[in-house]
């Protein structure tokens, strides 16, 4: 009677994705099995704006949440875009993976993937200018992310001195 | 430094599944794929495709049938919204090998043995009815599944069991008449009526004491609130009328009916049903839920009356479908919408048509039970910030002219305080029309007592507090700040100081609450830094009970920060799950008695409460187990290891009962207190011959019901003491009738 149907029972909402964290200390194998059993969250295309509270609430949907922390701007130790939500259970993890993954938080469609653990430092951007990577190269105008990607707004300040 | 590293490289122990020429498992993971997706969209037809599967499996029958068998039961079990596509291939199987048919039931009635055996109840109606629709592809005999129904309609004449069990054994042989009353009928209809009077008398005499307990709305207009069985009573006595022509369920075997009825079918084994045992947990009863009936789907298809079969038939499988693809919304939403035969019927009705539904919720608030509203307010401020909270408010300008106690400015209250939750206060100002703004939620700041008021006691300290937190003084130097502060709860000649003071927690939570007010994390941190000073001034009860006193002073106007604060204070003990239901209770939380945020917290405390019994249950289990492996192995004993295990299993054993008095002791606070301002408020109401019916008393009473129902398994265990010491005879008839429907549930 235990035949599982694997065929048919999918959950692809909780795989895990193709991101590794290149700074992650230990092999590939390592992090793929904490990935597995995780409990924590990354949450990626937040707006600056968004609160720790905002997070709380609807993250809290799927069950207790035991810590969220804020992604800072390693220079300006301000939001920059992104947290770290860390439940008490896999269970209540898997399930935001399956319903608030690719929903709205302030008014934004937001990204979860899981997250090895969070360790010090990794709430940190990694970008050259001190927020997250993405926000470095970005070609696009957003204004709950601080407007241009930094190397756009470098290139706009400079054409603006061409011009004189 | 790369640290790109080959897919395969050896990373430590991770064992490839490279398949090298297992040829077996890769033509039972193809079988398994071939059963499964048959039925679903393709581009030959679904006979056709049915006709191909029988073909190939009909010839690896020899080699692979176990699996073959294993896997059809689980389709059988696990996909009841295919149920006919299966039936019709199992029926085609039969046609071809009559000792496959044969073996097939066999496994089909060992796997219904175990589903009842381990409280499957669902599956197991799945499975009967499986078994009744094989009766449609001659597989089995008409006249040996009567007997089965026979057997299980019996039930009904055993004595000292609860109404549950028998309401199972009905409910599996009325949900299959959809499918097989038809033939049944045509090929044993002296013994199907005998059958169905039987029934009749049974639901004739069968309590319903518990049905207010599970009805949406107190009002019977516009749609009943139908009990489960009831309603499916009604709508098979209306298919018997109609002569069992059925027209909804997708029946493949009727275009291979010239293949199967050449086929020789099987007898069922006699089935007796297993015997009624205490670990037996049968279904609740439940209440039919139904919000549109065909007046409000007036173009299109009609839908089904609430009486019709084909409203319990297309309902089932709406339900099916949800109940498998829930891990996957996009699948289940496609599932729901490719719905076949979508075309017949108001496909949008039965699933869901949103804004119509929600008005609909909206009009009908007065009457709708407390718990139906909480998770209204929870799903509706949730969608609305999944669409910029855009609502066309206007349309419920009425309520505005009523008391803001009543269900609709109540409603739309607590929804904007959860839409405001995520977002911010100045966009509810922004959103909701001006006529609106005494219904938008204060703006959630922090509340600082000694900010100005240089007049009240402490608040010299209060300076001298926050200073020396500022320059980062340890635990004991606050104690010692704190230390000049009066007790105004003491006598003057009691110099230990220790015992409760009030004034020392005022001033201390107040002050840091505030330098830490920035954000949950702030509040956490000061939380943990500062556990030393909390739990000393906590200490006793009356201490935990004021703590949160100035918890909920400072914060009145941020609940969901008072929610946090007391999820974190429970955790790291400095209240206990008590002391949050004494404070709930209190007459300082009168005023917000009725809010949504209080209850959550309630509920939540409960919860956190359970888990923490189970989670010592379970380290109980496993260190018993631990042992009986350890003894089991051993050659001879090793005296020192087992010791140890056995101490520590002693020490868990210990523990749990601690935590399972505790839990029981929060149950008995909680329904006290409940009877305490229930009773209260009944007397009053009597003496001054007032009408008991008010808002705050149905918002009360539900709550109390809410309570039973959230919490049923946990509650069950304490049931004798409940009725010893609580719920006794001398209660009001009004208290005492929600223990007494609860008690109906499992009855």
């Amino acid at each position: 009677m235990s035949v599982k149907l694997n065929a048919l029972f999918s959950d692809s909402y909780i795989d895990i994705s193709q991101y590794r964290d290149q700074h992650f200390k230990g092999n590939r194998h390592d992090q793929e099995k904490l990935l597995k059993q995780s409990c924590t969250l990354y949450v990626g295309n937040l707006s600056f704006y968004t609160t720790e509270e905002q997070v709380y609430d609807l993250f809290s949907k799927s069950g207790d949440v035991k810590r969220i922390v804020i992604g800072l701007d390693k220079i300006k130790k301000t939001a920059c875009g992104f947290c770290f939500v860390e439940y008490y259970t896999r269970t209540d993890a898997e399930n935001a993976m399956r319903f608030i993954n690719g929903t709205r938080l302030d008014d934004r469609i937001i990204r979860t993937d899981w997250d090895a653990g969070f360790k010090e430092g990794r709430q940190y951007g990694r970008g050259k200018s001190g927020g997250q990577v993405r926000d470095e190269y970005r070609q696009d105008y957003d204004p709950a992310r601080g407007g241009y990607g930094k190397l756009a707004q470098l290139q706009r300040t400079s054409d603006v001195q061409h011009k004189f | 430094m790369s640290r790109r590293r080959h897919s395969d490289e050896n990373d430590g122990g991770q064992p490839h599944k490279r398949r090298r020429t297992s040829e077996p498992i890769e033509i039972e993971d193809r079988l398994e794929s071939l059963i499964c997706r048959v039925g679903e969209k393709s581009t030959s037809s679904l006979e056709s495709n049915l006709e191909g599967l029988a073909g190939v499996l009909e010839a690896d029958l020899p080699n692979y049938k176990n699996k073959i068998l294993r896997i059809l039961c689980a389709v059988a079990r696990l996909l009841p919204e295919k149920l006919t596509v299966y039936t019709t291939l199992v029926g085609l199987l039969n046609a071809r090998n009559y000792n496959f048919g044969g073996e097939f039931v066999e496994a089909m009635i060992r796997q219904l043995k175990e589903t009842l055996k381990s409280n499957l109840y669902s599956e197991a109606v799945y499975l009967v009815r499986f078994l009744s629709d094989l009766v449609n592809c001659h597989v089995i005999a008409a006249p040996s599944m009567v007997a089965m129904f026979e057997n299980f309609v019996s039930v009904t004449q055993e004595e000292e069991i609860p109404q549950v069990r028998s309401d199972w054994y009905v409910y599996a042989v009325l949900s299959c008449l959809p499918w097989v009353g038809k033939e049944l009928y045509e090929k044993k209809d002296v013994e199907m009526d005998r059958l169905l009077n039987q029934i009749d008398g049974y639901l004739k005499r069968r309590q319903k004491v518990h049905v207010p307990m599970l009805q949406v709305w107190t009002a019977e207009k516009p749609h009943p609130q139908e009990e489960f069985l009831d309603c499916l009573w009604a709508q098979v006595q209306k298919l018997k009328k109609d002569r069992w022509q059925e027209r909804h369920i997708l029946r493949p075997y009727i275009a291979f009916d010239s293949v199967l009825c050449e086929a020789l079918q099987h007898n069922l084994p006699p089935f007796t049903p297993p015997a009624h045992s205490d670990e037996a947990l049968y279904p609740m009863p439940r209440v039919v839920f139904r919000m549109f009936d065909y007046t409000d789907a007036p173009e299109g298809p009609v839908m089904p009356g609430s009486h019709s079969v084909e409203r319990f038939v297309i309902e089932e499988n709406l339900h099916c479908i949800i109940k498998s693809h829930w891990r996957e919304r996009k699948t289940c939403a496609a599932q729901l919408l490719s719905y076949p035969g979508k075309n017949k019927i108001p496909l949008n009705y039965h699933i869901v048509e949103l804004a119509q539904a929600t008005e609909m919720l909206y009009m009908r608030l007065e009457t709708m039970n407390t718990t139906c509203i909480d998770r209204f307010i929870s799903w509706f401020s949730h969608h609305l910030s999944n669409f910029q909270f855009r609502w066309s408010w206007d349309d419920w300008a009425d309520c505005l002219t009523v008391d803001l106690e009543k269900p609709k400015p109540k409603f739309v209250r607590e929804v904007l305080e959860k839409c405001m939750r995520l977002s911010y206060h100045q966009r509810i100002v922004d959103i909701v029309p001006p006529s609106f703004s005494a219904l938008i939620p204060a703006e959630p700041q922090y509340h600082y007592k000694y900010g100005d008021e240089s007049s009240l006691p402490g608040y010299a300290v209060a300076i001298a507090v926050g200073n020396a937190i500022k320059n980062r003084a340890s635990n004991e130097e606050i104690l010692t700040t704190l230390k000049e502060l009066p007790n105004p709860n003491q006598e003057e000649d009691d110099d230990e100081g220790d015992g409760f003071n009030p004034l020392k927690i005022d001033v201390f939570l107040q002050t840091l609450l505030h330098l830490a007010a920035k954000s949950f994390s702030h509040s956490f941190s000061a939380l943990a830094k500062f556990h030393e000073v909390l739990k000393t001034l906590t200490e006793s009860d009356e201490g935990k009970l004021h703590i949160l006193r100035v918890v909920y002073e400072a914060w009145r106007n941020h609940p969901q920060m008072i929610s946090v604060l007391v999820d974190k204070m429970i955790r790291t003990q400095i209240v206990d799950c008590a002391a949050v239901a004494n404070w709930i209770f209190s007459p300082d939380m009168a005023h917000d008695f009725t809010r949504f945020y209080v209850w959550e917290i309630l509920h939540s405390t409960i919860r956190k409460m359970n888990k923490h019994v189970q989670k010592i249950q379970k380290e109980l289990e496993e260190a018993k187990d631990k042992l009986e492996k350890q003894q089991h192995k051993k050659v001879w004993k090793d005296e020192d290891e087992d010791g140890q295990l056995e101490e520590q299993i002693e020490r868990l054993q210990e523990k749990v009962e601690s935590a399972q008095s505790e839990q029981k002791n929060l149950f008995l606070v909680i329904f006290q207190r409940f009877i305490m301002i229930l009773t209260e408020h009944l007397v009053r109401c009597e003496t001054g011959s007032v009408d008991i019916n008010t808002c705050w008393y149905k918002n009360c009473i539900e709550r109390l019901q809410q309570i039973f129902l959230m919490h049923h398994v946990t509650i069950q265990q304490y049931m004798g003491t409940l009725e010893n010491l609580l719920f006794t005879a001398e209660l009001d008839h009004h208290i005492l009738a929600v223990y007494q429907q609860f008690c109906a549930l499992q009855l």
